[in-house]
């Protein structure tokens, strides 16, 4: 029993990541009907926007403290951060230490802009395209972005840690009566799934509550009729990329401290993001999530030694085992609706 | 006995009877109109026949043996040939290589690898289908790229591609939906000529009365799933039945 | 001749000559010159043209004619490398074993995933054949490390079996050949300032590639090729024709599986290893763009973007600051370094960025790729001349 709510714990931060890139590329999918092969490139950019600020915090000037003496004899240099040097030593550092959900503020402006550039610089051409021209397009491109980041930040994992408040774990098993220390959780995973929670639940309210999400909903559903409706739907469409690359970009920002950000951890997420929406079923938001949770888990169970003691290498082939099995017997997917590339 | 023998099919899409008890007998070498208002049943009756949807209850028989469970390739193979609403060719291809593919199909079944000979060695082919466009006048765009050709010679070039498998059966489904008056004239002509050069099976799913009128020998009146009568041509004109059925019942 | 009319058989002769010929062609400039890096008639380059060119020609099979878009080509390619080696491992260091082995086994494979992934079409399709292709790359680093021989890739070795062969003599790692022709001799050519490598190894690949490029050729020109086409033109027609669309599908995937099979065999026996990174994705991606490149659903397409990316992979790689530094040198300094610079970011260790940058424009631009393009100057070309003639003479009427 505890090793079962343990696994289902472990699965859930690497689901919600999933989820969370899989409702981006559905939204994509479903409003544009564009197949975003680039996707997992947003989710990259947004794990450097984490590594981007907290290196700009860190920004320092040296000064040279004549009243101390390095082991050389010489004067010490002493390295202040500008923000220590702005907001005083306290805030300064508290500063630096929440560089990660500072992003946040960083990502959304900048994962707008870059959603807003590549669908109205690139994509929108690519409406009318096959649906080939449009993953051979969005693959070149997330090769660029991706050696771009690689030039810039070197190919090496960049470690960025959490809050200094968040390192530690929490016992949660104790809170359900079991032995102490036998179902441990560390704080910033139950942070980032309480966070993708928040976004989901954002997104699904934006759409729910609002005319533009209205619009969107029923452009998803039919996007010829909306557009006779004298609604541009296409500038909303826009918008909705630019949202999408935000989604992916915010999941990026706070899996830093889960995974150090590196330059492929892009292409690692996209495929298995896409395996997640083709579960899930093209163009349904909550399939997208449903899956990305239902495959995180399922991982996690995968790489349990027992279970690896019976099936090796389960753990490796899980996901697809389980796409090639929910494509060949439903097609459309956990959720999907009837008629949507079903062929 | 006829060529298609269609005996208590039903089709229940959800809540609704697409197609109720319905009972229809074609005879070998006559045309035979399927008619009958919006949502009466005439497409599904159609894809019930080419084996895009299997009835939940009945049986199709063609030649003797059904063909419910079949593939439509499979069907093809038995003999009836299918003409759509829009036209379907391979408009990637020529439009001399359009009607070798039926060829090929007829001569070698469904599939085979014949992936050494070069199309061109293949002179019965090739004549065959030279032979087929000349019968249809299109002998002269044999080169043209299939989909750059007007909509009149598309729909032409796939009766062409029906015809020369020599179909025991000829399905049209709405050959002149949408098509200008001359248009649907030289379709009229064309399915006209093509009755007097050979002996042929159509059955034809159509809403213009022109049309009907002008090439069928029995027609069907489908209302609401179920044929209401069976008729000559000129028998049916005057028929109460049928004008409840186009008309409504208010006015009667 | 071959079976094929006049215009294709004068074709195929013209293919025949330039891989051939190619260690000539590719080394224009002599030795000791400033553009001798250009040159790319080295025995380890003209291998991989000849491989990729087989393998993008198998790929265009399925992509060109039918209009699959597979990702997880590069599996095969693995799968035919591991087979290969096991081949010099167990039998002999002969290479006709080998490679005949790598394409059955990369045939069979193509058989069951073709099988399965088939029967989607589309973006599915796509979806399918790249999970099975990471399914394989996974599982070639983990379960099958007895097979694999995990990260570190399959190897030959002194002590393995080859039965035919007899126990190595002379205690250094055998090298693959050809009934006693080693792969690696090279006979070196010097003419004047020039020199020229013809090395056994190319000229085996090249000759298969000559055979490869021969089979698509017919299959092209016959039923088959015309019925695949037909396949990516209307499925729905196919069907109401009396054809049976899958085992045409299965059969050109079958095909092309078997071309990157073969090609994965070629690869191990120029070199005789084999490692999963092989069967990655981002390798599928690469067969890919060559195919586009080129130009998809044309013959010569493949060979030509095959070419053109291997060219480009090794002149780019080779290319290093210092080198642009000497080009740009007639810049003034600081607007040299500002070239430089950007340049420097293209070349060397940023050739994907260019492979990235490439891949976006063609299909941005020329969807038909190269084959198109240069269809496109010609026909321009044509045209100017034909309009400066109505120019010149409008004015005697």
């Amino acid at each position: 029993m505890d090793a079962i709510i343990l696994q289902i714990l472990n699965g859930l931060d690497k689901g919600s990541a999933y989820a969370l890139i899989a409702l981006g590329l559905t939204l994509i999918f479903g409003t544009l009907g564009v197949v975003n092969f680039a996707h997992g490139a947003l989710f990259m950019i947004g794990a450097f926007c984490a590594v981007s600020l907290s290196r700009l915090l860190q920004l320092s000037y040296t000064t040279i403290d004549e009243t101390q003496k390095d082991f050389l004899g010489k004067p010490l240099k002493v390295e202040t951060a500008y923000v220590e040097s702005w907001f005083g030593p306290e805030l300064g550092s508290a500063i630096i230490d929440w560089a990660v959900p500072l992003a946040i503020l960083l990502t959304i402006p900048v994962m707008l802009f870059v959603g807003y550039a590549m669908e109205r610089g690139l994509i929108k051409h690519f409406y009318k395209r096959p649906h080939a021209d449009q993953i051979l397009v969005t693959f070149g491109l997330a090769i660029v972005l991706q050696e771009v980041i690689k030039y810039f930040f070197g190919a090496n994992p960049i470690p960025t840690p959490a809050p200094s408040a968040y390192v530690g774990s929490l016992d949660f098993g104790v809170m359900l009566g079991f032995d102490p220390n036998v179902i441990i959780y560390p704080y910033w995973r139950l942070v980032y799934f309480l966070f993708s929670l928040i976004i989901i639940g954002a997104v699904f309210a934006f759409l729910q509550f609002t005319t533009f999400g209205m619009v969107v909903r029923a452009g998803m559903a039919d996007r010829e009729t909306v557009g006779l409706l004298g609604i541009d739907i296409d500038k909303r469409f826009t918008l909705m990329f630019g949202i999408a690359a935000a989604v992916a970009g915010l999941a990026g920002v706070m899996y830093t401290p889960i995974l150090s950000p590196n330059y492929h951890m892009g292409m690692d997420f996209l495929v298995l993001s896409f395996v997640v929406v083709v579960v899930g079923g093209m163009g349904s938001l909550p399939g997208a999530v449903l899956a990305g949770f239902l495959l995180g888990v399922l991982q996690s169970f995968a790489s349990m030694n027992e279970i690896k003691a019976i099936i090796p290498g389960i753990d490796q082939i899980i996901i697809y085992l389980v796409a090639i099995v929910i494509l060949l017997t439903r097609p459309r997917g956990l959720m999907g609706r009837k008629g949507v590339m079903e062929d | 006995m006829g060529i298609l023998e269609v005996k208590g099919v039903n089709k229940r899409f959800g809540g609704l009877q697409a197609l109720g008890d319905v009972n229809l007998s074609i005879k070998e070498n006559t045309v035979h109109a399927i008619i009958g208002p919006n949502g009466a049943g005439k497409s599904t009756l159609l894809n019930c026949l080419v084996g895009k949807l299997i009835p939940d209850s009945g049986s199709v028989m063609f030649d003797g043996q059904s063909v419910l469970g079949r593939k439509p390739h499979e069907i093809n193979q038995m003999g009836i040939s299918r003409v759509f609403q829009t036209p379907e060719i391979f408009g990637d291809l020529s439009v001399i290589e359009n009607v070798m593919i039926p060829c090929f199909a007829k001569r070698d079944g469904a599939f085979r690898m014949h992936a050494f000979e070069t199309v061109a060695q293949e002179k019965d082919i090739v004549e065959q289908a030279e032979m087929m466009l000349a019968d249809v006048n299109m002998l002269d765009k044999r080169n043209m790229h299939a989909a750059s050709m007007s909509r009149g010679d598309k729909r032409r070039l796939e009766m062409a591609m029906c015809l020369v498998q020599n179909p025991k059966l000829l399905l049209l489904d709405e050959p002149t939906a949408g098509m200008a008056r001359a248009d649907t004239n030289n379709t009229i002509d064309l399915l006209k000529e093509i009755k007097e050069k050979r002996d042929i099976t159509m059955a034809i799913i159509e809403h213009d009365m022109h049309v009907v009128f002008s090439l069928a020998e029995r027609i069907t009146v489908l209302a609401q799933g179920t044929p209401l009568v069976e008729e000559t041509p000129e028998n049916i004109k005057g028929h109460p039945k049928v004008r409840e059925a186009y008309l409504g019942e208010a006015q009667v | 001749m071959f079976g094929l009319d006049k215009k294709d058989t004068k074709f195929l002769w013209i293919v025949i000559a330039l891989t051939m010929l190619t260690p000539i062609l590719l080394n224009p400039f002599p030795t000791d010159s400033g553009l001798a890096q250009f040159n790319a008639g080295y025995p380890a380059l003209m291998q991989r043209f000849a491989i990729y060119g087989l393998m993008a020609i198998g790929f265009n099979i399925l992509f060109g004619l039918t209009g699959y878009l597979s990702f997880g080509h590069a599996a095969f390619l693995g799968v035919g490398s591991y087979a290969a080696v096991w081949m010099f491992k167990l039998l002999s260091m002969n290479v006709i074993p080998a490679i005949i082995l790598a394409t059955v086994v990369a045939g069979l494979f193509a058989l069951v995933i073709g099988y399965i992934s088939l029967r989607r079409s589309g973006i599915y399709f796509s979806i399918l054949t790249l999970a099975f292709a990471e399914m394989s790359y996974r599982l070639a680093y983990s379960v099958f490390t007895p097979i694999t021989n995990g990260e570190t890739g399959l190897q030959i070795k002194l002590d393995d079996p080859r039965v035919l062969d007899g126990a190595a003599t002379d205690g250094a790692l055998p090298v693959p050949g050809l009934f006693g022709l080693n792969m690696n001799s090279t006979y070196t050519v010097d003419l004047g300032a020039w020199s020229f490598d013809l090395n056994a190894g190319y000229y085996f690949c090249a000759v298969i590639a000559v055979l490869g490029f021969y089979m698509s050729l017919r299959i092209f020109r016959s039923p088959f090729g015309m019925m695949l086409r037909a396949v990516k033109s209307n499925q729905n027609r196919m069907n109401y024709t009396g054809l049976n669309t899958r085992p045409y599908t299965l059969a050109a995937f079958v095909i092309s599986g078997m071309y990157a099979g073969l090609a994965g065999g070629l690869l191990a026996a120029m070199d005789p290893l084999a490692g999963a990174e092989r069967m990655q994705w981002t390798a599928s991606g690469e067969v890919v763009l060559m195919t586009i490149l080129g130009g998809v659903g044309t013959l010569f397409g493949p060979i030509i973007g095959a070419g053109f990316i291997k060219y480009c992979e090794n002149i780019f790689s080779k290319i290093n600051e210092n080198i642009l530094h000497d080009w740009f040198s007639f810049l003034p300094d600081s607007l040299e370094s500002v070239v430089v610079w950007f340049f420097a970011r293209f070349v060397g260790e940023g050739w994907h960025l260019t492979l990235g940058v490439l891949f976006m424009l063609i299909v941005i631009f020329l969807p038909g790729g190269l084959v198109e393009g240069g269809q496109r100057i010609a026909a321009w070309y044509r045209n100017r001349g034909k309009s400066e003639d109505k120019a010149t003479k409008q004015p005697a009427e």
